[in-house]
C-alpha cells in the first residue's frame, strides 16, 4: 500500500478530492491496528458502536491490484469522472455487476494513469429495478461504448447517452444477459 | 479479293486466340510469379506444373451462371465486358509481331492503337455505373479520372516519339530500330530524355492498365473488387481477360516504340520470337512490380501524373523539337 | 432503372464496410456516411462475433474458465492466458515458481511477436502490398510449430495453469527458439529494406491518421496505439507483473502520432521482445513448474480483483468479483482493441477512405477480441 506514494505526487490530494464525493458508510468499530481492509461490504451487524466514515479506502495493491476504491453515490460519477479526468487519468472500462441478493446493481468504472502506477475504482449502487446513473461520455469520450456496452449487459440506463443502442447484442436484443436472472 | 478475306479471318482468329491465351497464361504466369516470390509453388496440381489450371479455370468460369442482381442496368451491365474485350483485340489488328506477321499494317497504327484503348475506360465506366453498387461506382470514378490523368503524358510521350520517327506505322517505327544501339530507348541523338521518356510510358501503360501498384479501381482491399464486384462467370471473365490483353497492348507498343519490336538484336532466332521474348520481359516486369509494391494513394496518383509526369514528358518533347530542328 | 446512390438531392451516401469485407479481417462493420471518397461519419458496429465470455465465466469454475480465455484473442492467445492466471493466482495468492514464470514470459513474448508478424503482413496487404503478408507469415510459421510444441496447440492456447503451466519445455524449444531468433534477425532488415523503406508506402502512412496524446487519453487506447502517440506506457514497465523487471528491454515510443509510428513501434517491439526471450533462455532456472500447492477447487475470497497485462494490442484487464464459492460472481475483461477502436469514428472524420483503411489497420484490430 505504501508503494503508491512517493512516486504519485498528488495521490494523497486525490484521495482528498474523491474522499469528499464518496458515500458516507457505516463500518463496524475495528481495532485501529488494521483500518485498511475495511473495503469489503460489512453491514453494520455489530451492535458495538459502528463508526461513519466516507467510503473512499486505499486497497492492498498487491493483492487486489487497485489502489483506491471510492463508492459514491450515482449522481456523483461525473464529478468523480472530471476530477480524474484533470488529474490526467484515464478510463480503462465500465462494467457492473448485479447484487441479486441486495435488490441492487453496482457499476464500476476503472480509472488508471500512464506515470505513476495508480488504479482508482469508483463504484456506485443503483436500485435493481430502475437502474440510471448519468453517463460520464460527456468527460471521457471513451466512456461512450463501454457505457452502451454496459447497457446491453445489465439493461443500466445512462441518462444522457447520446445513442444508448445495443453495441455487442443484436439491435433487436430487450434483454440483459448478464443480470443473474437470466436464464442461459 | 478471296485470299484478302482469308487473311483476314485467319488474323481474326489468330488475334482472337493470341488474346484468350495470353489472358489464360499470364494469369498462369502471374501465380507462378507471385507464388516464387513469394516462396511458395503456385499452382502444380493439373497438368505438369499446373499447366493446364488456366483451362480448367475457363471452363469453370464459362459454365457459371451470370447473375444479373436486381436493380441493374440490364443492357450496360451486359455491354460493358463486351466494350472491355472488343477493343484490346481490335488493338491487336496493328500490332507487328514480326516484319510479315502483322493483320492490318495500316498507316495510322499508333492512332488506331489509341482510339482503341480509350475505349477501355468507357468500359469501366459503364460496368461501374450499370451495377448500381456504391464500390463499383467509386471505382469507376476512380478509373476515368485515372485514365484521363495518365492519358495525357502518354500522349505526349507518344507525339515525341511521332517527332522522331515521322511516321505512324508501327512496322515503320520498327524498322527504324536495326540494332540495339539504334532501339530509341538508347537514341540519345533524337534526345537526351530517351530513357526517361521510356519510364514515362511504361508507368503510364501500367497506371492505363489499372495495374499495381495503380490498381485504384480494383483495390481490394478498399472496394473489394471495384467495378467487377458484381459480375460473375464471363462478365467477369470478358473483364478479365481485356486487362490483360491491355496488359499485352501496353507492353507491345513500348517494344515497338522503344526496344526495337521484332528487330533481332544477335541473329538468333527469326524476329517474332525477339518481339515475344522482348514483350514477356516487359510483362514478366509488370508482374514483378505487382507482387512487390503495395498501392499509392489516389491523389498520390494524382500528383504523380500532373506534377511530375507530364511536365517532364512536355519537356522532353520541347527538347526533343529543339533537337530535331538544330541537328 | 433505379440508382441506389442519392444523385440530385442529396449529397452524402452511406457506404457497408463489412461486416464482410477484406479490409476488416472479420467481422467489423463500419458504418461509413460518405462524401464521394471522403468520410464525413464512420459508425463501427460491433458484435457479430460476440459470445458473452463474461456470463461463460460466471458460469464455470475458476479453472474451466482458462480455455476461454484463448478464444477471445486469437492471435495473443497466451497473453489472455497470463492475464487470467495471474488474476487468479492473485486472488489465491498462490506462488508461481520461477521456472514457470520465466517460461510464461518466453512463450507470451513469441506470442507477442507472432501477433505482430500477422498484423505486419495484413496491415500491408491492406495497403494492397499482397508479397509480405506470406514472408510474415513464414516465419510466423516457426512460432506456432515452436509453441505447438510445448504448449500442444497452435492458435488457441491454454498453456498456463494456475500456479504454474501445463507443460515444460525441453531442449528442442530451447534451440529451436535461438535458431528462430537468429533467423528472424536477418529477416527484420529485409523486411524494413523491402516495406519500411518503400516510398510508396511511407507515402501511404506518413502523417497518416494522426492520434493526438489527448484523444488517446480521452479513450483510454493503449499498446502500440498510444506508444505511437509519443505516451511511454507499458504495463511490462509501468505496472510490472509476472518477472519482467528482471530483463532489460525498451519500450519503443515514436512521437509522430500517425499511423508510420504506429508500425515501426510494431516493428521495434518485435526485436525488444526478442531481447527479452534470449535474456530469459540465458537466465533460464531449473526447477519446478507448478506450485506445490494449488488446491483442487479454488474459492478465492470475497472480493474482488483486476489484473493487467501488456497483451500485443495494448493494455489487457481482467476484473473478478468473487463471492467466495468455486465461480465467478462476475467477470470482466477489458480488451484492448475495444477501447483503440473506439477513436477511430473521432479522427476517421474527414479522411479519405484508403487513408482511413489504413487508419483502420495501424490500430491491429482483432475482432473476437473487442466482440468477446
Amino acid at each position: 500500500m505504501n508503494m503508491v506514494n512517493g512516486i504519485f505526487m498528488d495521490f494523497n490530494k486525490l484521495k482528498e478530492r474523491l474522499t469528499a464525493l464518496a458515500l458516507i458508510e457505516e463500518v463496524p468499530a475495528t481495532p485501529p491496528a488494521a483500518p485498511a481492509k475495511g473495503e469489503e461490504e460489512q453491514p453494520p451487524a455489530e451492535p458495538a458502536a459502528p463508526v461513519s466514515r466516507p467510503a473512499a479506502s486505499e486497497t492492498d495493491y498487491p493483492v487486489r491490484g487497485f489502489h483506491l476504491d471510492v463508492k459514491v453515490a450515482a449522481d456523483s460519477v461525473v464529478a468523480a469522472a472530471t476530477i480524474l479526468d484533470e488529474e490526467g487519468f484515464f478510463l480503462e472500462a465500465v462494467t457492473g455487476v448485479d447484487w441479486i441478493k441486495d435488490k441492487e446493481l453496482e457499476v464500476v468504472y476503472d480509472y488508471t494513469i500512464w506515470q505513476p502506477t495508480c488504479r482508482v475504482v469508483i463504484r456506485t449502487r443503483l436500485n435493481r429495478e430502475a437502474p440510471e446513473v448519468p453517463t460520464i461520455s460527456e468527460v471521457c469520450p471513451g466512456a461512450n461504448w463501454h457505457e452502451r456496452e454496459t447497457h446491453d449487459f445489465f439493461g443500466i440506463k445512462f441518462s444522457g447517452h447520446p445513442d444508448l443502442t445495443p453495441l455487442l447484442l443484436p439491435e433487436d436484443a430487450d434483454f440483459h444477459p448478464l443480470l443473474k436472472d437470466f436464464q442461459v | 479479293m478471296d485470299s484478302e478475306i482469308i487473311r483476314v479471318i485467319a488474323f481474326l482468329v489468330g488475334v482472337i486466340a493470341f488474346a484468350a491465351l495470353n489472358a489464360a497464361y499470364l494469369v498462369w504466369l502471374e501465380r507462378k510469379e507471385a507464388a516464387h516470390i513469394q516462396r511458395r509453388i503456385g499452382p502444380k496440381e493439373v497438368g505438369p506444373f499446373g499447366l493446364l489450371q488456366p483451362m480448367v479455370d475457363g471452363i469453370k468460369l464459362m459454365t457459371k451462371q451470370i447473375l444479373i442482381p436486381d436493380g441493374v442496368d440490364p443492357i450496360l451491365f451486359r455491354l460493358a465486358p463486351i466494350l472491355a474485350m472488343i477493343p484490346a483485340i481490335m488493338c491487336f489488328v496493328t500490332i507487328p509481331f514480326s516484319q510479315e506477321l502483322v493483320a492490318r499494317n495500316i498507316n495510322l497504327g499508333l492512332l488506331m492503337i489509341f482510339a482503341f484503348a480509350s475505349i477501355n475506360v468507357l468500359a469501366l465506366l459503364l460496368g461501374g455505373w450499370a451495377s448500381a453498387n456504391k464500390y463499383a461506382v467509386i471505382s469507376a470514378a476512380r478509373a476515368v479520372a485515372q485514365n484521363v490523368a495518365y492519358e495525357i503524358p502518354m500522349l505526349i510521350t507518344v507525339i515525341t516519339m511521332v517527332m522522331i520517327t515521322g511516321t505512324l506505322n508501327l512496322n515503320d517505327i520498327v524498322a527504324q530500330q536495326p540494332n540495339i544501339s539504334q532501339w530509341y530507348i538508347f537514341r540519345f541523338s533524337a534526345s537526351p530524355l530517351m530513357p526517361v521518356a521510356f519510364l514515362i510510358f511504361f508507368v503510364c501503360s501500367l497506371a492505363e492498365t489499372n495495374r499495381a501498384p495503380f490498381d485504384l479501381s480494383e483495390a481490394e482491399s478498399e472496394l473489394v473488387a471495384g467495378f467487377h464486384t458484381e459480375y460473375s462467370s464471363m462478365g467477369f471473365g470478358l473483364f478479365f481477360m481485356g486487362e490483360y490483353a491491355n496488359i499485352v497492348i501496353g507492353s507491345s507498343l513500348a517494344v515497338i516504340l522503344f526496344l526495337g519490336g521484332w528487330q533481332d538484336p544477335f541473329g538468333l532466332f527469326p524476329g517474332v520470337w525477339w518481339f515475344l521474348i522482348k514483350l514477356y520481359c516487359l510483362i514478366f516486369t509488370v508482374i514483378w512490380i505487382r507482387w512487390t509494391y503495395p498501392r499509392t494513394q489516389f491523389y498520390g496518383l494524382l500528383n504523380l501524373s500532373w506534377k511530375i509526369l507530364i511536365p517532364i514528358s512536355l519537356f522532353n518533347l520541347l527538347l526533343t523539337a529543339g533537337f530535331l530542328k538544330v541537328f | 432503372m433505379s440508382h441506389p446512390l442519392p444523385i440530385n438531392n442529396q449529397e452524402s451516401f452511406v457506404l457497408n464496410l463489412g461486416p464482410q469485407h477484406p479490409a476488416t479481417h472479420g467481422v467489423l462493420r463500419v458504418k461509413l456516411t460518405m462524401d464521394g471518397e471522403y468520410i464525413m461519419h464512420a459508425e463501427p458496429v460491433l458484435g457479430y462475433i460476440h459470445r458473452m465470455h463474461e456470463k461463460m465465466g460466471e458460469n464455470r469454475t475458476w479453472a474451466q474458465f482458462m480455455p476461454n480465455t484463448g478464444r477471445m484473442d486469437y492471435l495473443s492467445a497466451l497473453s489472455f492466458n497470463h492475464c487470467y492466471a495471474a488474476l487468479v493466482e492473485k486472488a489465491m495468492g498462490i506462488e508461481v515458481p520461477e521456472r514457470a514464470e520465466y517460461l510464461r514470459v518466453i512463450t507470451v513474448e513469441l506470442n507477442r511477436i507472432s501477433s505482430h508478424l500477422v498484423w505486419f503482413g495484413a496491415f500491408i496487404l491492406d495497403l494492397g502490398g499482397f508479397s509480405p503478408l506470406l514472408y510474415a507469415f513464414d516465419d510466423r510459421e516457426h512460432i506456432l510449430d515452436l509453441l505447438e510444441s510445448v504448449t500442444g496447440s497452435r492458435l488457441t492456447y491454454c498453456y498456463f495453469r494456475f500456479g504454474g503451466l501445463y507443460n515444460d519445455i525441453d531442449e528442442n524449444f530451447v534451440d529451436g527458439t535461438r535458431e528462430f531468433i537468429k533467423t528472424m534477425r536477418e529477416r527484420l532488415p529485409m523486411y524494413h529494406n523491402l516495406v519500411t523503406k518503400n516510398i510508396i508506402l511511407i507515402k501511404r502512412i506518413k502523417d497518416i491518421g494522426p492520434i493526438s496524446k489527448e484523444t488517446i487519453r480521452k479513450y483510454g487506447a493503449t499498446g502500440p496505439v498510444a506508444r505511437g502517440s509519443g505516451i511511454d506506457y507499458d504495463i511490462r514497465k509501468n505496472e510490472p507483473y509476472s518477472i519482467y523487471p528482471e530483463f532489460d528491454f525498451d519500450i519503443p515510443v515514436y512521437t509522430e502520432c500517425d499511423s508510420m509510428a504506429r508500425y515501426m513501434v510494431r516493428m521495434d517491439e518485435i526485436e525488444q521482445s526478442m531481447r527479452i526471450i534470449e535474456q530469459a533462455l540465458d537466465k533460464l532456472p531449473e526447477g519446478p513448474i507448478m506450485a506445490p500447492k494449488v488446491p483442487k477447487i479454488l474459492k478465492p475470497p470475497k472480493g474482488d480483483y483486476y489484473q493487467a497485462v501488456e497483451s500485443a494490442r495494448g493494455s489487457l484487464g481482467m476484473r473478478a468479483v468473487s463471492d467466495g464459492t468455486n465461480k465467478a460472481y462476475r467477470l470482466k475483461v477489458r480488451s484492448p482493441t475495444f477501447s483503440n477502436l473506439s477513436l477511430f469514428s473521432e479522427v476517421s472524420e474527414g479522411m479519405l477512405l484508403p487513408d482511413a483503411l489504413a487508419l483502420m489497420g495501424s490500430l491491429d484490430l482483432v475482432i473476437p477480441e473487442i466482440d468477446r
